[in-house]
């Protein structure tokens, strides 16, 4: 769809442009900025993107954890260039957010007071350094999996921010899988907080999917709306697929005893997942939700006074310019 | 479905390419392929300390800036700080990999196991009294205008040294100057866009500011002191003798704080270098232990 349609001395009415909206969904084109849209596909858009965005900031806190005491310089480096990308990408999203007439201040006030969600698998503490290596090898092939189909999404500049997303992901997912595989080859103990941080991420890692498609009341409209484009289970499952031969190679097992190959299916079976745990942390009872969001607001409110000075600095500058 | 595949597929393996990488995060050792053979007439244990005392500030530079990661102002504060600590870290890895060419690891290697990289037995495995940095920048943070108005002392410091350390005999130190001129400018042009406005900003940033520089400027006091070591590799063409630099860190700070509206404050007189013979303060051994706890927990590991 083009702006120029927006751009014609009498505007069409709305049943013309919802026909042509459709039209344009209906044939994989992308919507952009400046297109009419429903008020309902804005909304979910700008509920997702933000989401999103928040998550990578919130995402920033539990491997940021560790950036002080990273156990070589090597791997200093490694993560706090990951955790820049994680800034980097909150930006993005944000900046894709704004393209819909969201606010990112506005944002990060509804964050910080519960009224938007992130996912809830920055609420579980990083308790070694394992973690940092279990996070980018299941947390972000977790996210791969969920953000790779989100390339083709129907709204042009999410598409767009999600490719750059993704290329990034995957080279945190190779590295932290790395981390892991250097640290299977080291000390007993090293090979036992790689098992212990496995077994703590797993069943978080599978909850990222959202819940299961009889349960999932805004996934049918998404995926009308080429906003989502796989079932919540679908990407589960692909997921599950993937990540069994990676632990068979490193050398770890899935808490999971009911996993098990399915040669008629070609897929992995695994076990029920607890949504009761699922519905707590999501629900702000998870064991680092009060902290994650107390080291936000502290950023933003210890800091109000830095950004004030900024804004006066330029209306003085504009004023003697 | 299978357009999907392949993308994912390109995403999840053709990024060989070792560009995504940010620099300093490569696998190869820091100083492969570079010729570290020790100029003429140089005593390489004192290469080694001197590369040390220059190590050391920026390894304790980028720990204590990595500390506002998850606290800036900003989104866009939070890239720039982690930026330019990646950028210390970087210098810091080259130059405790040269002290290690040289032979100079103290006494590290009591403690870390061979299979540990010189530049993390250095870091991880030598007590504070072993740490060549100045006070300057092992001081803690304060708030967002003193860490500010310490980067942009630091970073004019380092610049100035750095840029005459271009012209060292010592291959090895010319080629980590030559590459460190480029990021200390940003770092320097960075603070020093701050503190425009925090100190012609609003009352309160202004305010701020001036504590800021208050708190800071009597951490200049050893700054532009020389040990022996330096005067002596000054005298054979390979090391920057500090007070060499100090009209010119004088002048770059009147400016800056001249056209941010905020006073200057005596400059202050002049102490020995402390910091460079491994005296400091108990913030230096608070800092160590936050840096080294986990590798002294597991030395025989490798990560």
């Amino acid at each position: 769809m083009s702006s120029s349609t927006l751009d014609r001395p009498t505007p069409p009415d709305e049943a013309a442009l919802q026909a042509l909206f459709d039209a344009t969904i209906a044939a994989g084109h992308r919507i952009e900025p400046r297109d009419w849209m429903p008020e309902g596909y804005r909304k979910t858009l700008v509920r997702q993107i933000a989401q999103h965005a928040h998550s990578e900031i919130i995402g920033m806190q539990p491997e940021g954890d560790w950036l002080l005491a990273a156990p070589s310089l090597r791997r200093k480096a490694i993560l706090l260039a990951k955790v820049q990308d994680e800034a980097g990408h909150g930006m993005y999203l944000y900046s894709a957010a704004e393209t819909l007439g969201a606010d990112r201040a506005d944002l990060t006030d509804k964050l910080i007071e519960g009224k938007q969600k992130y996912s809830s698998i920055f609420n579980y503490p990083t308790l070694t350094y394992a973690d940092v290596g279990v996070i980018g090898w299941l947390v972000d092939g977790a996210a791969i999996c969920n953000q790779v189909p989100l390339c083709r999404s129907s709204y042009g500049p999410y598409a767009r921010a999600m490719i750059r997303v993704c290329k990034e992901e995957s080279f945190h997912q190779r590295q932290g899988y790395e981390l892991l595989l250097t640290m299977m080859s080291g000390t007993p103990e090293q090979r036992a907080m790689v098992q212990d941080a496995v077994d703590r991420w797993w069943w978080p890692s599978l909850m990222m999917f959202g819940p299961p498609d009889d349960d999932s009341p805004n996934s049918a409209q998404s995926m009308a709306w080429g906003i989502k484009r796989h079932s919540n289970d679908e990407l589960r499952q692909r997921y599950v697929d993937m990540s069994v031969p990676q632990a068979e190679a490193l050398g770890v097992t899935f808490p999971d005893p009911e996993l098990s190959y399915d040669a008629e299916t070609g897929h992995y079976r695994f076990g029920a997942i607890d949504w009761e745990e699922f519905k707590q942390v999501i629900s702000g009872h998870g064991p680092a939700n009060a902290e994650r969001i107390a080291r936000r607001r502290a950023a933003r409110d210890d800091n109000a006074w830095v950004l004030e000075a900024a804004t006066a600095y330029a209306a003085k500058q504009e004023a003697a310019a | 479905m299978a357009h999907e595949e392949t993308v994912y597929e390109a995403l999840d393996h053709a990024h060989g390419g070792e560009g995504h990488w940010a620099f300093g995060t490569g696998f190869d050792e820091p100083l492969a392929g570079v010729d570290t053979t020790v100029p003429d007439g140089v005593d390489p244990a004192e290469l080694g300390e001197y590369c040390l005392m220059l190590g050391d500030d920026a390894l304790v530079l980028a720990q204590r800036l990595t500390e506002w990661i998850t606290a800036s102002p900003e989104l866009e504060e939070e890239v720039a700080v982690a930026n330019v600590a990646l950028d210390l870290l970087g210098q810091a890895r080259l130059l405790l990999a040269r002290a290690g060419s040289v032979g100079v690891l103290g006494r590290s290697r009591e403690l870390a196991t061979g299979s540990i990289p010189d530049e993390d037995a250095l870091a991880y495995f030598r007590d504070a009294d072993e740490f060549r940095n100045t006070a300057l920048v092992a001081a803690p943070n304060g708030d967002f205008a003193q860490t500010i108005v310490r980067l942009l002392v630091a970073a004019t410091v380092r610049l100035a040294v750095f840029a005459r350390l271009r012209e060292s005999r010592d291959p090895v130190l010319a080629a980590i100057a030559a590459k460190g001129v480029h990021e200390l400018a940003y770092h320097r042009d960075h603070a020093a866009r701050w503190l425009l406005r925090l100190g012609d900003g609003t009352a309160e940033s202004h305010r701020r500011a001036q504590d800021g520089v208050d708190a800071v400027w009597p951490l200049l006091a050893d700054v532009f002191s020389a040990t022996d070591l330096e005067r002596r590799l000054t005298a054979a063409g390979v090391a920057v003798d500090p007070s060499s630099t100090r009209e010119e860190v004088r002048s770059v700070l009147t400016e800056v704080l001249e056209r941010a509206t905020l006073r200057l404050p005596e400059w202050p007189a002049e102490a020995p270098p402390r910091g460079r013979l491994g005296e400091h303060g108990p913030e230096v051994a608070e800092l160590l232990g936050a840096l080294q706890g986990l590798a002294r927990q597991h030395p025989a590991a490798t990560w």
